[in-house]
């Protein structure tokens, strides 16, 4: 499978990264030679094998239900580029 | 005696102890060669006054007989992609502009409460993604090593600053993170130790996340037993991070001078790789004579998946960090470029605040991941990866420890293998197998090139049996005997 310029389109609308509509065609290229190589792995037989999920067979940790942390709308807030009172800002989204 | 900078954890401890200098000197000396060796690029914030703040508050505890342990007042650097509180955490990147944490991560906390001294957050590969430190934003990190001609080389990455730091003695060890490579692939290129724990050893809470799958910290310093002493302040279980393992952290230091009498230790067939250096091979083969002569017995193993890792990584990594990058929005912290929609400001903001190499991970991973081409990419390289761990599974039915090369290269001039991505990712051909496998590796300097330059062998153990890592590791140190120094020391000149 290889991608042309509409592919790169779409993938960056879908990872929300501005490509310039010059850079579509040499970024198409570039992505074309990893896919190209990584593509290599059809050839290893993975019938019945079960797809890894997690490293060092461990099983999830279960905690109680609870409220651990929370309250604290300043320590939250205090990296934020653009706030109004206890909300983060953003710009319009419904007209 | 060696200048205070130039001593490893061991012989500042015993320093400290015998009361022959305090942690404020040492804090100071390692400043000192932090601001001597600006030139290397190691650090993107030095972070001064904690320093002090900390080692004066370590002396004052040794002085009421309350001091903590072998880290207790000494000076370590800190890769920029552990959130620290109250100082400025960047993963290398635009996009965290001005992100100061209002929390430190857990394995910081575990080496604040064991008494080490923080000197500066060090440079790295833009969100751990590279293996030269040319992706940093905050620019590249000059290897202490230099070319036969004098020629700037990489320090190798991501974890480039970290490894820079403490094999220029600027202080004697540091914290990274290992993703396919990126603390074991720098020791190499810079001559020290450096050790991927198995994956759930070290908690991953509070460091910025690349490949949630494959991410852990590790130490680096000058020695195994030093390495050792910082991996067991490090490690331990965190109720906040799921995948931390519920499991003793066992006497890390003891356990490295266990010696290798009986051990069984695998060579991998197929880590000989098609042009690599005969240097490495004869160095490898070197390494495998010194554990037998040791007493150590060698046996052949076959890992017949290994040239299917990177590629499978090349998979699952992107995919993870298209999935963990999501994050940076341009809303809650670090860059925000204006846009006319919320989505343009998105796209505006994730355009200008990632990096080439960034971008193009996150765009492979995004396409992996769409509609219609998941199975057959994601999940492929999640079955491969299975296959994988089956290879190594099944070795060490036959063995206790692997030994390779670390790295198919020593350390390679700043600039090269930036315009082909393929061979910049097969500098990690070797390191990126036990990532895959949440296995623990550690990289320990056992050579010389013939350009007079490092290189590590590897050492790969079953999972959480990092004892027989150490062992090994530990064996090959005493035999290699490596003391060449690098061009660029921190406090000379």
């Amino acid at each position: 499978m290889s991608l042309d310029k509409n592919d790169v389109r779409r993938v960056a609308f879908l990872a929300r990264i501005k490509v310039d509509e010059a850079d579509l065609e040499p970024v198409a290229q570039d992505l074309n030679n990893i896919i190209g190589w990584v593509e290599q792995l059809a050839e290893v037989d993975t019938d019945g094998v079960e797809p890894m999920t997690g490293a060092a067979g461990l099983t999830m940790a279960r905690r109680d239900d609870v409220v651990t942390d929370g309250g604290d709308p300043e320590k939250v807030l205090s990296n934020a580029p653009d706030r109004v009172g206890d909300f983060y800002a953003v710009p319009k989204v419904v007209e | 005696m060696s200048k205070l900078n130039e001593l490893t954890i061991a012989q500042a401890q015993d320093g400290l102890a015998a009361g022959d200098f305090t942690a404020v000197d040492l804090a100071e000396a390692s400043l000192a060669a932090a601001k001597a060796a600006k030139d290397l690029n190691a650090f993107i914030t030095l972070t001064p006054e904690i320093a002090r703040a900390r080692a004066a508050a370590s002396d004052a505890r040794r002085a009421k007989g309350e001091a903590l342990g072998p880290l207790d007042g000494v000076p370590v650097a800190v890769k920029d992609l552990f959130c620290t509180e109250g100082v400025l955490s960047t993963a290398a990147s635009h996009i965290l502009d001005g992100f100061v944490p209002t929390y430190e991560s857990t394995v910081g906390r575990n080496l604040i409460d064991a008494g080490a001294v923080m000197i500066g957050k060090t440079n790295l590969d833009e969100f751990a993604m590279g293996s030269s430190n040319m992706t940093s934003y905050y620019g590249p990190v000059k290897n202490p090593w230099a070319g036969p001609a004098g020629e700037d080389l990489v320090p190798g990455g991501s974890s480039g600053g970290s490894a820079a730091a403490v094999a220029a003695r600027i202080c004697p060890g540091s914290l990274g993170t290992d993703t396919g490579g990126s603390i074991r692939q720098p020791a190499s290129l810079c001559g020290i130790v450096g050790m991927k724990p198995t994956y759930g050893r070290c908690s991953r809470w509070g460091i910025v996340a690349f490949a949630s799958s494959l991410d852990q910290a590790g130490p680096f310093a000058r020695t195994v037993e030093d390495a050792a002493i910082l991996l067991g302040a490090m490690a331990g279980h965190d109720p906040k991070d799921s995948t931390s393992a519920p499991h003793e952290v066992p006497d890390f230091r003891a356990a490295a001078q266990g010696g290798v009498k009986g051990l069984k230790v695998g060579i991998p067939r197929e880590y000989t790789m098609d042009g690599m250096p005969s240097e490495i091979q004869a160095l490898w083969d070197q390494g495998a004579a010194w554990l037998k002569d040791q007493g150590a017995e060698i046996k052949e193993v076959s890992l017949p998946h290994t040239k299917y890792a990177l590629p499978a990584y090349y998979i699952v990594a992107p995919a993870e960090a298209s999935s963990n990058l999501a994050r940076y929005d341009g809303v809650r912290y670090g860059l925000r470029v204006d846009g006319d929609t919320l989505d343009d400001m998105y796209a505006n903001t994730r355009g200008e605040g990632f990096g080439a190499e960034v971008r193009r991970r996150v765009l492979i991973g995004t396409y992996v991941l769409s509609a219609g081409y998941y199975d057959a990419y994601y999940v492929k390289a999640q079955k491969v990866r299975t296959r994988i761990l089956e290879d190594f599974t099944k070795a060490f039915e036959d063995v206790d420890v692997l030994l390779t090369p670390t790295a198919p290269n020593a350390a390679f001039p700043i600039g090269a293998k930036m315009d082909d991505p393929i061979a910049m990712y097969l500098n990690d051909v070797f390191t990126v197998p036990a990532n895959l496998a949440g296995l623990p590796g550690i990289s320990v300097p056992a050579g010389l090139d013939k350009d007079g330059l490092p290189l590590g062998l590897q050492l790969v153990g079953r999972p959480f049996d990092e004892e027989t890592v150490l062992r090994a590791a530990k064996a090959i140190e005493d035999a290699a005997g490596f003391d060449a120094l690098p061009k660029y020391l921190g406090g000379q000149g």
